[in-house]
C-alpha cells in the first residue's frame, strides 16, 4: 500500500536536509526500574541513565542519511528536553557526529508530552529544521504521543513507526512496519518520522570521537528562553509494582507435568 | 509508568551474549552454534563429530584400576534408597553423555551412573558407601572446567551437585554469602545484585558453573584484578570427606588464626580430597557506576605500558584489564556473526578495560583523562567507551565469547599459563611458529587440522591464554604441542596451569612448575584424607 501525504500549508522545498534528533535521557535500558517508596515514581538516586534506545536509534539513522547521500544533509542538531545531566547524552550524540546541540533545561521537572512537543516546534523554528527524526516512544513514560504531536502542531505530514528511510528525488519513503506486512509511504520535505526498533543498530562512540566532543560547545537554553511556560496537566497519584508472579515449577517426567496440571486445574 | 518496552520490544534490540549461548553449548545441543555462525562457514563446525573415549585416546597413558569395584545391581539399589527420588539417579545412557563429556568436547569418560543428591547427609551416605566399597566418585559441577577434571576417565561415578543449589543465608550488614555448592555462579550474583551486592568473581561461564566448582578450581576470572583469589574471599566451607567426616567452617569469621587454615586444602583440591557441599563467601558492595573501554593498540608493549598507565591512573576503580590479540577477535567475529566494534582497521592487539565505582562522574572524567592521554602518547590508536549497558555487555561479550570461539572448528587445546608480564605474548608467538613449521595451520584452509593458535588473557594476573583452536583432536598436534609448551613455561618459570587446574590434562605434567618435595607433600595429604583414592581417580597428581 503506498499513499501519498503533503504537508496542509505548502511550504519551500529545500533540497538540504536539516535534521532535528531529539534525545531523552531515561534510565538505563538494562536496568530494573524501582518505585520510590513515597510511591510517586521511579527511584532514580543512584540509577544508571542513558540515552533512550529508541532515540539513539533516531540519531543513527540521522548519521546514516548523512553518509550514505553526500551533500544532502547541512547538518544535524541534537536537542534534549531535561536535567543539566542531559548534557551527557548530548556529549554521546556530538561523539557519534552531530553537529550542534541544544540542551533545554527543565530541572527535574517530568514534562508532559504535549510540552515537549510545544517545546520541539521552537527548537525547530529556531533551527530552521526541515525533517525532524526522533524515537516513537521513551521507554520510561511509554508515552508515543510527541511526535504525532509534534507534527500536529508544525502542521507537517508525519511517518510514525519507520523501519526503514529513503531518499527519491524531492520524496521521503518511509516504510512502517504493520500488523502482517509493511507500509509505504512517500511524502515531501518537511516531515517528522518516529522510529521503529528494527529501524537500525547503534554506533558505538568512538574514542577520538569522545575526545573531540568534549570540546565542541553546547548550547543551554531555558524554556522561558523558547517562550513556554512549563504547566502541567495531570497528576500521578500512585505508582505501583505490577503483581508478582507466581514461580514455575520445573517438572521432570511427562507424568508429573500432567499430575501438576491437573492440580493446577489446568486440564 | 514503568515502561512496558524495555521488557518486551526491546528485547529483540538485545544484542549476542556470551552467556545465552554458553547455556546451550553446556546442554550440548550445538545446532545453536551453527545457526549463529554465519560466517563461520570458513572454519568448519563438527557440531555431529562424536567425542572420542578418553580412555582410547590416552590408553598409552592412563589404565583403569583394578583395585575399584566395578558397578553392579547391587549398588544401584543401595544409592536409589539413599536418594529415593527417580529424578535424582540416572542410568540412561543418552541422558549421561551430558555428564560424561566436558565442555570442549575433548573428553569423555564411560560413566554409568550419575547420582544427584539433595542434601548433605546423602552426599554422605554416598560417598561412605563408595569408600567402603571402593567405587571411585567424580564429583560434578557445572561441568564447565577446561583441563578434563570434571567427567570421568573411565566407569567413575558422577557425583552431580545440581540438586543442592540453595542459598543458605545472606547477611547484608557484613555482605557474608552462605549457599550450596550447586548454585549456579549467576544465579548467586544475581541474588546478590538485588541486595546492592556482588560475586567477588566473575567469568565466561557464569551461567552454567557453580559455586562450588569455581570453589573446587579456585578460578580467577576476569575481576580477580579488583576482589582478589577466592582463598581470600571464601571464608568457610563445608565438606564431605571420604571416610565420613562433615567438614564444616561455615560459622564464617573474617579473622580466625586458631590453627590450620584448612578450608585452604580444598580451595583448587579439584575434587581430589572430598565433596564441597556448602560454601560461605564474603562478597563486597556493588559498583554503582561501572565503565567498560574497548580499545585498539599496535604491539603488545603498548599493551604493557597502557597496564602500567592504567594502574597508577585509574588505581581503585580499576577492576578488569583483559587484552585480546588479532586473531582471537577474527574468531570471535566469525562465531558472533557480528561486525567487529572497532570500525576503523584491525590492529594487533585489542584491551579491556573495567572500571567500577560509586561516582559516575568521578569515574567518566578518571578514565576518560586516562584515556586522552594514552591516545595524545601514541599507545591507544582508537578505541570504545560503551555509553549505555547494553554497549558494555556486548562489548564484554568480544571478550568472553572468545573460549566459545576458540572450539568453532571442533576442538581446542587450551593451555592456560602465568609467565612473567614481559614474555607472556612471546608463548604465542612461538607456538604459532613452530605450528606453522609442521605445515599444520590456516585459518581457511579446512585441509589443514589446525585453525589458529590465539593468546589472551587477564594481563593484570600476568595469565595468558594461549588457545590452539583445532578441527579435530589428534596425537600429531599434541606431539607438536606438548610437552613443547610446558617447556617453554618451564623456562620462563612460569605456571602451566594459572587458574584452570590440572585436572586431567595436566596431571603428568605437574612437575614442570612444582618441586618434588612439593609434589610428595600434595601427595601426603591426598594418601591421609583419601587413602582408597576414590576420589577423582586419574587426575590430579
Ligand atoms: C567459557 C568459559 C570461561 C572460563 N573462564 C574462566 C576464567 O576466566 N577463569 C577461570 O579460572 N576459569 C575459567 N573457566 C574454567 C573454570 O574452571 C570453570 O568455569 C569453573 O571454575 C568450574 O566450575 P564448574 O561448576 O563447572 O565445575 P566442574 O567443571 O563441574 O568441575 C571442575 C572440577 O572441580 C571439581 N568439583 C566441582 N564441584 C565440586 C564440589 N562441589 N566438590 C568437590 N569438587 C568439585 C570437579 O571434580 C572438577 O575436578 C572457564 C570455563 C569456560 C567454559
Amino acid at each position: 500500500m503506498t499513499k501519498s501525504l503533503t504537508a496542509a500549508t505548502p511550504e519551500i522545498m529545500s533540497s538540504k536536509l536539516k535534521i532535528l534528533v531529539p534525545v531523552k535521557r531515561v534510565i538505563d535500558f538494562a536496568i530494573k526500574p524501582r518505585i520510590n517508596k513515597a510511591q510517586t515514581g521511579v527511584e532514580t538516586k543512584g540509577v544508571k541513565f542513558s540515552m533512550n534506545p529508541f532515540c539513539d536509534i533516531a540519531l543513527e539513522e540521522s548519521l546514516r542519511i548523512k553518509e550514505a547521500n553526500k551533500g544532502l544533509v547541512e547538518k544535524i542538531h541534537a536537542v534534549s528536553i531535561g536535567p543539566t545531566k542531559a548534557q551527557d547524552i548530548l556529549r554521546t550524540a556530538l561523539a557519534k557526529g552531530v553537529d550542534t546541540t541544544t540542551l533545554v533545561d527543565v530541572g527535574e521537572e517530568e514534562v508532559e508530552p504535549l510540552q515537549v512537543a510545544k517545546i520541539l516546534k521552537k527548537v525547530v523554528e529556531k533551527e530552521d529544521s526541515n525533517i525532524v527524526i526522533l524515537g516513537k516512544q521513551a521507554i520510561d513514560d511509554d508515552a508515543n504521543q510527541t511526535g504525532q504531536m509534534l507534527a500536529g502542531l508544525l502542521n507537517w505530514p508525519q511517518a510514525t513507526n519507520a523501519s526503514k528511510v529513503e531518499f527519491s528525488g524531492d520524496d521521503v519513503i518511509i516504510t512502517r512496519e504493520v500488523d502482517g506486512g509493511a507500509d509505504t509511504l512517500k511524502a515531501k520535505l518537511p516531515v517528522v518520522i518516529t522510529t521503529d526498533l528494527r529501524l537500525n543498530e547503534p554506533r558505538y562512540a568512538s574514542l577520538p570521537n569522545i575526545m573531540k566532543a568534549k570540546k565542541k560547545p553546547l548550547e543551554k537554553l531555558k524554556p522561558a528562553d523558547l517562550g513556554i511556560e512549563l504547566a502541567k496537566k495531570l497528576e500521578t497519584l500512585k505508582v505501583e509494582e505490577p503483581p508478582v508472579r507466581e514461580p514455575g515449577v520445573v517438572v521432570a517426567s511427562v507424568d508429573e507435568l500432567v499430575s501438576k496440571l491437573k492440580e493446577f486445574k489446568a486440564i | 509508568m514503568l515502561g512496558a518496552a524495555r521488557r518486551s520490544a526491546l528485547n529483540i534490540g538485545v544484542r549476542v551474549g556470551a552467556r545465552r549461548t554458553l547455556k546451550s553449548v553446556t546442554s550440548g545441543i550445538f545446532s545453536t552454534k551453527i545457526t549463529r555462525s554465519n560466517g563461520g562457514d570458513r572454519v568448519r563446525l563438527y557440531s555431529s563429530k562424536v567425542v572420542p573415549l578418553t580412555a582410547e585416546t590416552y590408553a598409552d597413558k592412563v589404565k583403569w584400576n583394578p583395585e575399584f569395584k566395578k558397578l553392579d545391581d547391587e549398588d544401584i539399589k543401595y544409592f536409589t534408597s539413599v536418594l529415593n527420588n527417580a529424578n535424582d539417579i540416572i542410568t540412561d545412557e543418552q541422558d549421561l553423555l551430558f555428564y560424561n563429556e566436558d565442555w570442549m568436547r575433548k573428553y569423555k569418560g564411560q560413566s554409568q551412573l550419575v547420582l544427584k543428591p539433595r542434601t548433605t547427609e546423602q552426599v554422605l551416605e554416598i560417598i561412605l558407601y563408595c569408600n567402603k566399597n571402593k567405587l571411585a566418585v567424580v564429583p560434578q559441577g557445572g561441568n564447565t572446567g577446561l583441563v578434563g577434571g570434571s567427567v570421568p576417565v573411565f566407569d567413575e561415578i558422577v557425583l552431580s551437585l545440581a540438586n543442592m543449589n540453595k542459598i543458605r543465608s545472606f547477611d547484608d550488614v557484613s555482605g557474608i554469602l552462605k549457599c550450596d555448592a550447586g548454585l549456579i555462579l549467576e544465579n548467586a550474583d544475581n541474588f546478590l545484585a538485588e541486595n546492592g551486592y556482588i560475586f567477588p568473581l566473575d567469568l565466561g561461564a557464569k551461567g552454567s558453573c557453580f559455586v562450588g566448582g569455581v570453589v573446587a578450581t579456585n578460578a580467577g576470572g576476569l575481576r580477580l584484578l579488583r576482589y582478589g583469589s577466592l582463598h581470600g574471599s571464601v571464608l568457610g566451607l563445608e565438606a564431605v570427606l571420604p571416610d565420613g567426616t562433615i567438614y564444616n567452617s561455615m560459622h564464617s569469621l573474617r579473622k580466625d588464626n586458631t590453627g590450620y587454615d584448612l578450608k585452604q586444602l580444598l580451595i583448587g583440591s579439584e575434587g581430589t580430597l572430598g565433596v564441597i557441599t556448602g560454601v560461605s563467601i564474603l562478597c563486597p558492595s556493588r559498583p554503582q557506576a561501572v565503565n567498560v573501554a574497548f580499545l585498539a593498540v599496535s604491539s603488545y608493549e603498548a599493551v604493557q605500558k597502557v597496564f602500567v598507565g592504567a594502574r597508577k591512573e585509574l588505581l581503585e576503580i580499576l577492576s578488569a584489564f583483559e587484552f585480546m590479540d588479532d586473531k582471537s577477535q577474527i574468531l570471535t567475529a566469525r562465531h558472533l556473526g557480528l561486525e567487529h566494534p572497532i570500525e576503523s582497521g584491525q590492529y594487533p592487539f585489542y584491551i579491556l578495560i573495567e572500571t567500577s565505582g560509586s561516582n559516575k562522574d568521578h569515574d567518566d572524567e578518571k578514565l576518560e583523562t586516562f584515556l586522552g592521554n594514552m591516545m595524545e602518547e601514541g599507545l591507544v590508536d582508537d578505541g570504545i567507551i560503551a555509553q549505555d549497558e547494553t554497549q558494555l555487555k556486548s562489548l564484554w561479550t568480544w571478550r568472553e565469547a572468545i573460549s566459545e570461539a576458540s572450539t568453532i572448528g571442533g576442538g581446542v587445546y587450551k593451555y592456560d599459563v602465568s609467565i612473567p608480564l614481559a614474555d607472556l605474548y612471546s608463548l604465542v608467538e612461538d607456538t604459532s611458529a613452530r605450528l606453522k613449521e609442521a605445515g599444520m595451520v590456516d585459518i581457511d584452509d579446512d585441509s589443514k587440522p589446525v585453525v589458529e593458535a590465539i593468546g589472551y588473557g587477564h594481563v593484570g594476573d600476568g595469565n595468558l591464554h594461549l588457545n590452539v583452536s583445532v578441527r579435530e583432536y589428534s596425537k600429531a598436534i599434541e606431539e607438536v604441542l606438548e610437552p613443547f609448551v610446558y617447556e617453554w613455561i618451564q623456562n620462563k618459570k612460569g605456571s602451566i596451569s594459572a587458574e584452570h587446574g590440572l585436572g586431567f590434562q595436566k596431571k603428568n605434567y605437574i612437575g614442570y612448575s612444582k618441586s618434588d618435595v612439593e609434589i610428595e607433600m600434595i601427595k601426603d595429604i591426598k594418601n591421609h584424607y583419601d587413602p582408597n583414592g576414590i576420589m577423582n581417580p586419574y587426575k590430579y597428581v
